[in-house]
């Protein structure tokens, strides 16, 4: 498949590159072009100009910071794969970036790319929402951040604005007795989830869970966030039955399709299953 | 139609050349370079079979534009053997029968190069997981697991030994 011709500019700067948005009226950026390079051979996106920023230096990095973990747009999977700090701090993390995809996909896809494709079925997205990150976008006038639940704002639609490129993004440091996980149920290697559950604690000295985000995968148009789940737990001793009636009540509120990866009542039922798994896996990690 | 001027180092030999943007490095290899051991199974970044290094790191060349690989070295199956030596990989796959039609082979032998570079001496369950982005239809993975051991134990031994 042999996608439309395009004209094809690799600015070295992200000046440059913010300079050729603006200049452009239909231009799509390219990071590690995993998403959309098979668009563009669907002839799915046609657009007449690709800005290839993936010559910009300083915009791949992992680093704790000023109360954030930063990750830069740029930064690959197999970048998060082989960090540390990932491996020793933010299992979510490292959860989400072995499932996604394959080794050699992952050696040049972004987290950017992930995130800005706005693609409820990526697994980044309910990472972040658990996490709740900050994604922050750098445009003609310069940085903004964006809290991540007004980032997804429907159908792969973000609120990335055309001449905006998504830079940064910020994750509140780790702090004691905090854990995370990310289960994705998949039917095969480089599948997209049947259903993923992210789940982000935080427990108080009395073991009750004083913070918690929980993110869903490719059970909803957009990527969302399982507000009743989260309230079911918030505040409260995790006791069996209330993990039960959190996955439960994420199970109601989730809002999939049926497709060739499951029925409806399936999906549902796998992220009941998710949700009490990965609830009591990042209980165990919150140390 | 605009083209665009890039320059790859394939296998060690450099190359200039006037691209139009939206070629797939894949066909790049196969076409211009003539080099047609790197294959296309799938065309969709599902089965592997085009790998190739970029810059020591394995990718889906379907799924590059030759445009992306300007400055950047390539390595493709043709470039594995030196002097006329088989690369350990290759020796593996031929020791243990790692290949039946061999479709596959040269991609997973490029995708195994990456793996064992960052991984010298991986578990059998690292292995199966390092190759899980390529697909054999004949061989069953069992004895390309085999000829991945086989090549890691012999890289190892030839470190070990002061040449
Ligand atoms: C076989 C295969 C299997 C996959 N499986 C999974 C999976 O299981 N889970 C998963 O999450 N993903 C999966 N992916 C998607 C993969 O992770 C993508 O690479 C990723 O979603 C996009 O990252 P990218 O760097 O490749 O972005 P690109 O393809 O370069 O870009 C994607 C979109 O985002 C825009 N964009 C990119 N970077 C920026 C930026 N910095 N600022 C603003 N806009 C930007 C582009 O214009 C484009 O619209 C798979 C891909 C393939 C090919
Ligand atoms: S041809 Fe590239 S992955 Fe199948
Ligand atoms: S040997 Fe035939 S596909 Fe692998």
């Amino acid at each position: 498949m042999i996608p439309q011709s395009f004209q094809y500019e690799a600015p070295a700067t992200l000046a440059k590159a913010l300079s050729l948005l603006q200049q452009y009226g239909d231009a799509k950026i390219l990071s590690g072009g995993h998403s959309l390079i098979p668009m563009l051979k669907l002839r799915l996106a046609t657009p007449e100009h690709i800005i290839d920023i993936s010559g910009i230096k300083g915009l791949s990095y992992i680093k704790e910071q000023g109360g954030y973990l930063k990750i830069g747009a740029l930064t690959k999977e197999s970048d998060l794969e082989e960090s540390r700090t990932i491996r020793t701090r933010y299992p979510i993390l490292m959860d989400a970036a072995k499932m996604i995809a394959d080794p050699s996909v992952r050696n040049l896809a972004t987290i950017g790319g992930n995130l800005a494709h706005g693609d409820a079925a990526n697994d980044h997205p309910a990472v972040m929402l658990a996490l709740r990150a900050e994604i922050i976008a750098t445009g003609p006038n310069g940085k903004r951040n964006i809290p991540v639940d007004e980032f997804f704002l429907g159908f792969f639609t973000t609120a990335l604005q055309p001449d905006e490129i998504l830079t940064e993004i910020h994750i509140p440091v780790k702090k004691a007795k905090t854990g995370g996980a990310y289960l994705k149920l998949e039917r095969k290697v480089g599948d997209y989830a049947t259903a993923g559950v992210a789940v982000q604690l935080t427990k108080d000295d009395q073991g009750h869970i004083a913070q918690i985000g929980i993110g869903l995968t490719n059970v909803s148009a957009a990527p969302m966030r399982a507000s009743n789940a989260e309230a079911v737990l918030k505040g409260k001793s995790p006791t069996d039955e209330l993990i039960a009636k959190a996955a439960l009540a994420a199970a109601r509120e989730c809002d999939p399709n049926a497709d060739l990866r499951g029925t409806v009542e399936y999906k549902r039922a796998m992220v009941k299953t998710l949700t009490e798994r990965a609830v009591r896996l990042a209980l165990k990690r919150a140390k | 139609m605009s083209t665009k001027k890039i320059t790859v180092t394939v296998n060690g030999t450099s190359h200039s050349v006037e691209v139009e943007p939206r070629l797939l490095l894949v066909h790049f290899i196969r076409e211009n370079l003539n080099l047609t051991g790197t294959h296309i199974g799938c065309d969709t970044s599902n089965c592997g079979a085009c790998t190739v290094l970029l810059n020591g790191r394995s990718v889906k060349s379907c799924t590059v534009f030759a445009v992306q690989a300007n400055g950047k070295n390539i390595k493709t199956i043709e470039g594995m053997a030196e002097g006329g030596a088989l690369h350990p990989l290759q020796e593996g796959f031929k020791e243990e029968h790692g290949l039946q039609c061999g479709f596959c082979t040269p991609g997973m032998i490029m995708r195994c190069a990456d793996l064992l570079e960052r991984n010298p001496n991986p578990t059998e369950e690292e292995i199966r997981w390092g190759i899980s982005g390529n697909l054999c239809r004949c061989t069953g993975y069992n004895n390309i697991v085999k000829a991945v051991q086989y090549a890691a134990k012999k890289m190892q031994e030839a470190e070990a030994v002061p040449a």
